[in-house]
């Protein structure tokens, strides 16, 4: 029994040690946010400089705001059109349900590069071309499978006898899924939502594609940003985002478990 | 009369269509007639826009497989690809046995959390991360010269290692989740039975513990595997000029060259190695579903 406990506090220490190495670097970047040094040199001296910095920034403002626009349009547009789908796909049964269910799988499957490069060709050739516009068709379509995926997996904890019942009642089909499924299904679909926002604001490979210099979003900015050379501004706004996103998430692993132990 | 309208709404493609339409048809418009057209435009000499005159060719495939340069890429790739696999196989699968079969309760939800937290987060942010700490006179170097009685010159960044600790550290909590789900999965009485009947630790997981968790390790592989294979935007930060690979050179095509129909080309080439390799990996796949 003492190597046993030996070898669970050596699992414990092992995964301490993982974590360190997922957010040391991250906490160091955003400690380095604070630092007077514009060249990121020791002592560490406190500042909000860079963050004053980034307010009168106004390409990365704008680009801030083109990126929050995207995904709160995004969100709406995909658990909408996602929801629809996952409850058609659960209450009916017909041929080449498989394959369109299996249809999910490319968007989420296939890299980015590829969806990307794919998506600028066919843009300019249907006269779409870049833009804000495409970038926002690109998430849609990026967003989509996660959401149906999500509402889906929720939709398997429904019983289907609560929409017989409220039909037996005298229900019409709008009273069924407004009253009595939607409610049900609401944390498979805001998880759905929060999700599709996460895809759509952190998404960077497919808006890299599609932006031009005045309609770009806010990972673009960066990336361009980075290969001029590191500036503590970078770092600001950086840990910014990384803050946002994180608590998003947080915030969906309230309504939809990770680990499938439900 | 009610179960009719039940029965009613519950067959048939017709009436699933209106709600099914809208998604499906996005799905066409931005993802499925893209990738096609890709395939059309990789067989063109030229892109079909103001007015230039195009015409059907193979030329784009021809220099795929005549000129060294791409294939040496696509290798150098996928040797990337393999490589970050197996580091996230070695540093995720421990972590994700840890966290199935040793933590319990809260501690376990909560660290489980905290390892897939940052990877949905922005990829790009957690790249640049690592500038901070990998370039010479950054945090490691200032660290470990600290700790350290001699001075030595830690400056990863612009390197090939630096390349695979950024998409290792970007990658690995696939590898966990997906192992996690497997190892859950096993039942605690099979292994006691195991150790009863007189298995040793290594025997335990050999026989029994890898064999079942064989889905979650193959689905983690994949999952990584082929996004690393198709990374520019790693390699671009940490690599440098060490950092070409087949997916910066087709970033080069559509952003810096513009040689839209030889980027198709070799995009389509990509997609058909990436499709080779879910495909091998399917068996398996279905076997754990």
């Amino acid at each position: 029994m003492a190597t046993t406990r030996f070898l669970e506090w050596c699992g414990r220490l092992y995964i301490w040690l993982l974590l360190a190495f997922l957010y040391l670097p991250v906490i160091i970047m955003a400690l380095m946010s604070f630092n007077v040094s514009p060249f990121y040199q020791l002592p560490f001296e406190w500042t909000t400089e860079w963050y004053a910095l980034l307010w009168q920034n106004d390409q990365l403002f704008s680009a801030t705001w083109n990126s929050l626009e995207i995904a709160i349009i995004t969100t709406v547009i995909a658990t909408v059109l996602g929801s629809a789908a996952s409850l058609a796909l659960y209450r009916h049964e017909f041929r080449g349900k498989k394959v369109l269910q299996a249809l999910l799988f490319p968007p989420i499957a296939i890299p980015w590069l590829i969806t990307g490069t794919a998506m600028l060709i066919f843009f300019f050739g249907v006269g779409i071309g870049r833009g804000l516009f495409a970038i926002l068709l690109g998430h849609v379509a990026l967003a989509l499978p996660y959401v149906i995926v999500v509402v889906s997996a929720r939709l398997q904890t429904f019983a289907p006898e609560l929409e017989e019942a409220a039909r037996s009642l005298g229900a019409n089909q709008w009273q069924v899924t407004w009253r009595v499924t939607l409610p049900w299904i609401m944390p498979g679909v805001i998880a759905g939502g929060l999700f599709a926002f996460a895809v759509s604001f952190d998404q960077f490979v497919v808006s890299y594609f599609l932006s031009t210099p005045g309609q770009t979003t806010l990972p673009v900015e960066i990336y361009a940003a980075i290969r001029k050379g590191f500036t503590p501004e970078i770092n600001a706004v950086s840990t910014i985002i990384i803050v946002v996103s994180m608590a998003l998430m947080l915030l969906t692993a309230r309504f939809f478990k990770f680990g499938g132990e439900k | 009369m009610a179960g009719q309208v039940a029965t009613g709404s519950r067959r048939g493609l017709r009436s699933a269509l209106p709600l099914l339409l809208p998604a499906y048809l996005w799905l066409t418009v931005a993802i499925f007639l893209p990738l096609s057209a890709m395939v059309f435009f990789s067989f063109m000499t030229e892109l079909p826009l103001s007015g230039k005159a195009w015409s059907f060719t193979l030329d784009n495939y021809a220099s795929f497989f005549s000129q060294p340069l791409y294939l040496t890429l696509l290798a150098a790739s996928l040797r990337l690809g393999l490589e970050v696999t197996l580091w996230c196989v070695v540093i995720g699968y421990p972590a994700a046995y840890v966290l199935a079969k040793v933590l319990r309760g809260r501690s376990r939800e909560a660290i489980f959390l905290l390892v897939i937290l940052p990877f949905w987060s922005n990829g790009l942010v957690r790249i640049f991360s690592w500038a901070m700490v990998l370039r010479e006179g950054g945090i490691l170097d200032t660290a470990l010269n600290a700790v350290l009685p001699f001075k030595i010159n830690i400056d990863l960044m612009y390197s090939y290692p630096a390349v695979i600790i950024g998409l290792v550290h970007s990658y690995v909590p696939y590898m966990v989740l997906t192992c996690y789900l497997t190892l859950q999965a096993i039942d605690d009485s099979l292994i006691e039975a195991g150790r009863s009947l007189g298995a040793s630790r290594l025997q335990m997981l050999k026989r029994v513990i890898i064999p079942l968790s064989m889905p979650g390790l193959v689905a983690g592989a994949a999952l990584i595997f082929v996004p690393v294979v198709g990374s520019f935007m790693e390699p671009r930060i940490l690599g440098g000029r060490t950092g070409t690979f087949y997916g910066t050179i087709i970033e080069d095509q559509f952003v810096a060259v513009f040689n839209w129909p030889l980027g198709a080309a070799l995009s389509f080439i990509l997609l058909a190695v990436v499709l080779v390799i879910l495909a091998l990996a399917s068996p398996v796949l279905r076997r754990a579903a």
